[in-house]
């Protein structure tokens, strides 16, 4: 029996971050080696880098009609301008995911679940800060299994240049681990920054 | 089934193997330039090395456009302006093919004007001849991007405010591989200057001064097509090798002509080969190295 | 190392890219566009995929000289396509009328987005159905197809070649921004499973042959450049041999025979996608993205209890008429679904005249429209409310 329920998720930050290659690669693991049915649509600004950029991911065991992302059920923000955009589409019992260092959360938004991961940081000690989508991907992968870990692993090997393959890997593994520690109370995760 | 009228009666043309002679008599008016530039190009193709059936005729719009309706060769008739892109399509694809396009100076430089200098630009490998006849003659006489400073037409009635392209210029500086100008009772320059061109692999234009009794000699009190023709003549410098910035058409004082530019340039079929596939053989029969060994 | 023509396998890929598969797929080898949002990806994705093939992908000065350039192509004997949007497509329009009145096989891609003019280049719309349709001077009929997802941009734009190649004349792909931009699965089939179709030719000698000579199916074969039939093609009024006859018994003669080779084909060219349409009450009408909101509304409305169908239109024109004036008698009311003011709707009016309501359900451009907005205007089109 599919999963007939749509996921949805709002992969959130501005150009020049990965935001719709993130989209891409949930939505081609999803499709490709999980099987499913996803669509990914994109929303940007005229400007290259820098904008706000979102992208819109529905995954389902059936066959999506409807591919827009009104009230996404995970919301990932890596910057200040997506969260403050999109925070109050997140529905109630959804779930926040956003990077440590690059937004400033609302006490009064922490009534989602949240969890937020240093990503940009990570893949700077990484080596390459533009790994911090691939970073992000792993971390979500920890906290909500919409699509196995697995299947995305495949898809980050398929959509990153071949060179930096390896790094990508290691990026999704760190960003995966670090979610796992914190499901698994392993670790407290560091505290976020909040305005009051 | 239509309503050709040939004229039978007329003993054979040299050039009826190359003409659609069930469309004689021509829509030109007497004296026109262009059925002198036509009978030049007809010559160099008839006296080039190319099969006919590899030769193509595109054009535009305008009495020099309707050449294409005459050449009994695979023939282009297209809209107002856009015969070089068409037939920069046509050469693309297939590249094995002698590109010929006819054009009038409004066709080419006005409508036209932003396809010309692309074409020149990217060297597209085709031979250009432009009738100049100093304005749109099929519409009755409209002041063009060639028409003089000063000069009457139907719609500059007390002389044209602007100042004219100086067309052979604009096609070096865009970096045609070939130019040259004549006027039109300069028929043997013509001749040869328009086979040179076929010859050149790259983007050529040989641009005619020609006359247009109808509208433009008639307005402005050039005589008859005779008169135009001498005048033209009369006015001609022969001066090739001359920087195009000072090869002016001034029917007022002189008319600059001659071979003006023949380098050599790679295309862009050449550069397309070398960026796209290096590593890859010679493609097709319209490889450079085939149509040297023509 | 030769690439393959036919990238056969499961993908997840946007819409501009399916196209460019498509177009590859259906044996396209040249390519002229210029640059612009939302269908700058199939002119990347060709860019990167024609030399490749051994094809010709050349970025032109404007739309104007891109779709020329097609034309010169097609004649050259090479399948050819541009892809484009509004302002764009504004510009080819003189060119199409060539392609058209030329008989000229080639494919033109409209990723719509918003306008008039500028408008909203990264938003969508559908808002250039009418274009599509007489966009260019003169009178003419015209085939457009709208696909809905990106399988239906890869599977379409083989539609659209075969159906330029078989009725001679430029074909229209009618997308929009969001079936352009969007990611979801698109399988490509092996290549010796995908109908190719290509132009007829000449069977006479030169001598004999008469361009625009049509067979009995109203189709005229076609020499190409080079063929060594010496054709002359112009887009002056033309007789059969293809020469100018500047009168109105050759424009009749002419133009009779460039709308009939549609007309008389259309059984063969619509193309339509029913859904519960068997004990239908309500009937959405839609297309391109517009048309995956219908049928989820009508999905919606089914488990309401609500006896709707959809009607996916596959080719906008020629518009299916016979079709709906048979729907029309049996439904309750039609409803029309399209990112416009209401362009399709009026076709859809004049189809079904008169035999029963037809609401459009619109809005001008930014947004696709929401399922919901369809299922009230089915709920109150089933209670007789419209």
């Amino acid at each position: 029996m599919p999963d007939k329920r749509e996921r949805h998720l709002l992969i959130s930050g501005f150009g020049g971050q990965g935001i719709v290659l993130a989209g891409d690669i949930l939505g081609k693991a999803a499709t490709l080696y999980d099987h499913k049915h996803a669509t990914m649509t994109q929303n940007y600004g005229p400007e290259a880098r820098g904008g706000a950029c979102s992208s819109q991911v529905i995954i389902s065991g059936e066959e999506v009609l409807f591919p827009c992302v009104e009230e996404p059920e995970i919301l990932v923000c890596m910057s200040q301008e997506a969260y403050t955009k999109n925070i109050k589409s997140l529905r109630p019992d959804g779930t926040f995911i956003w990077d440590t260092d690059l937004v400033h959360t609302r006490k009064t938004d922490m009534h989602f679940k949240t969890f937020h991961i240093p990503a940009t940081r990570m893949a700077e000690e990484l080596g390459n800060k533009m790994m911090a989508n691939i970073v992000m991907l792993g971390f979500l992968s920890a906290i909500e299994p919409v699509v196995h870990a697995e299947a995305i692993r495949k898809a980050v090997m398929d959509s990153v240049p071949a060179s930096t393959k390896d790094n990508n890997i290691r990026a999704f593994n760190t960003g995966r681990e670090y979610g796992t520690s914190i499901t698994k109370g392993l670790v407290k995760p560091e505290p976020g920054k909040h305005q009051d | 089934m239509t309503t050709a009228k040939a004229v039978r009666h007329l003993p054979p043309h040299p050039m009826d193997s190359l003409l659609r002679t069930e469309r004689i008599p021509h829509i030109w008016c007497p004296g026109c330039g262009i059925g002198t530039v036509f009978n030049a190009l007809l010559t160099a193709i008839k006296d080039s090395c190319y099969d006919p059936d590899a030769v193509a005729m595109v054009s535009g719009i305008g009495c020099t456009g309707r050449m294409a309706g005459y050449i009994r060769l695979d023939s282009f008739h297209t809209t107002h302006g856009r015969a070089l892109p068409f037939a920069t399509g046509l050469k693309l694809a297939k590249p094995d093919t002698k590109i010929i396009v006819v054009s009038g100076d409004g066709d080419l430089f006005a409508i036209g004007g932003n396809h010309f200098i692309h074409a020149a630009r990217r060297n597209i490998d085709m031979t250009v001849v432009c009738v100049n006849n100093f304005n749109y003659g099929m519409t009755g006489g409209q002041q063009a991007p060639s028409t003089p400073l000063g000069a009457k037409t139907t719609t500059t009635i007390n002389g044209s405010p602007e100042e004219p392209f100086n067309f052979c210029d604009l096609a070096a500086s865009c970096g045609a591989a070939y130019v040259a100008r004549w006027t039109a009772q300069q028929v043997r320059s013509i001749r040869s200057s328009i086979s040179e061109a076929m010859e050149k692999r790259g983007f050529g234009f040989v641009e005619v001064i020609a006359p247009c009794p109808s509208a433009f000699g008639r307005r402005n009190r050039m005589g008859n097509a005779l008169e135009m023709l001498k005048f033209y003549r009369g006015r001609s410098v022969i001066r090739s090798d001359i920087d195009t910035r000072d090869a002016i058409v001034d029917i007022d004082r002189e008319i600059v002509v001659g071979k003006f530019v023949d380098i050599e340039r790679p295309t862009f079929m050449d550069h397309y080969e070398k960026f796209n596939r290096p590593q890859m053989p010679p493609w097709r029969v319209g490889h450079p190295d085939h149509q040297k060994g023509r | 190392m030769v690439a393959k023509e036919v990238l056969t396998g499961m993908h997840f890929m946007n819409g501009d890219e399916a196209c460019c598969e498509g177009a590859l797929a259906a044996g396209c080898r040249f390519f002229a566009g210029y640059p612009i949002t939302p269908a700058t990806e199939i002119a990347e994705s060709m860019s990167r995929r024609l030399p490749q093939l051994g094809g010709i992908y050349i970025q032109m000065e404007d739309e104007i000289a891109s779709m020329a350039a097609i034309l010169g192509a097609s004649w050259g004997g090479v399948k050819s396509m541009t892809s484009t949007s509004g302002p764009g497509f504004s510009l080819m329009m003189e060119n199409i009328g060539l392609g058209i009145c030329t008989e000229t096989p080639c494919v033109v891609c409209n990723v719509q987005r918003a306008g008039p003019s500028t408008g909203l280049p990264t938003l969508i719309a559908q808002g250039d159905m009418m274009q599509a349709r007489w966009g260019s001077h003169g009178h003419y009929e015209i085939i457009a197809l709208s696909p809905s997802s990106p399988q239906e941009m890869f599977d379409m734009t083989i539609r659209a070649f075969n159906l330029s190649e078989t009725y001679r004349l430029p074909v229209l792909m009618m997308a929009d921004e969001v079936v352009g931009h969007m990611n979801e699965r698109v399988v490509i089939p092996y290549e010796d499973e995908i109908e190719i179709i290509s132009r007829r030719k000449p069977s006479v000698s030169r001598e004999e042959y008469l361009p625009y000579k049509a067979d009995d199916d109203w189709i005229a074969p076609m020499a190409n450049c080079g063929d060594g039939y010496r054709i002359h093609v112009t887009g002056l009024t033309h007789d059969e041999r293809g020469y100018p006859a500047m009168n109105a018994e050759a424009q009749e003669r002419m133009v009779t025979r460039l709308v009939n080779k549609i007309r008389k084909n259309r059984d063969k060219i619509i193309a339509t996608k029913n859904l519960y349409m068997d004990d239908v009450e309500v009937v959405v009408v839609s297309y391109g993205i517009s048309a995956r909101s219908a049928m989820k509304a009508v999905r919606d409305a089914r488990s309401e209890g609500i006896r709707a169908g959809l009607i996916k239109l596959e080719t906008v024109w020629p518009f299916p008429e016979e079709l709906f004036r048979s729907v029309a008698g049996s439904a309750k009311a039609l409803i029309m679904a399209e990112i416009n003011g209401g362009q399709m709707v009026l076709e859809l009016e004049r189809s079904v005249r008169g035999a029963c309501p037809v609401k459009l359900v619109s809005n001008f451009g930014g947004a696709i429209i929401h399922p919901r907005t369809i299922l009230d205007a089915i709920s109150k089109a089933a209670k007789g409310k419209l």
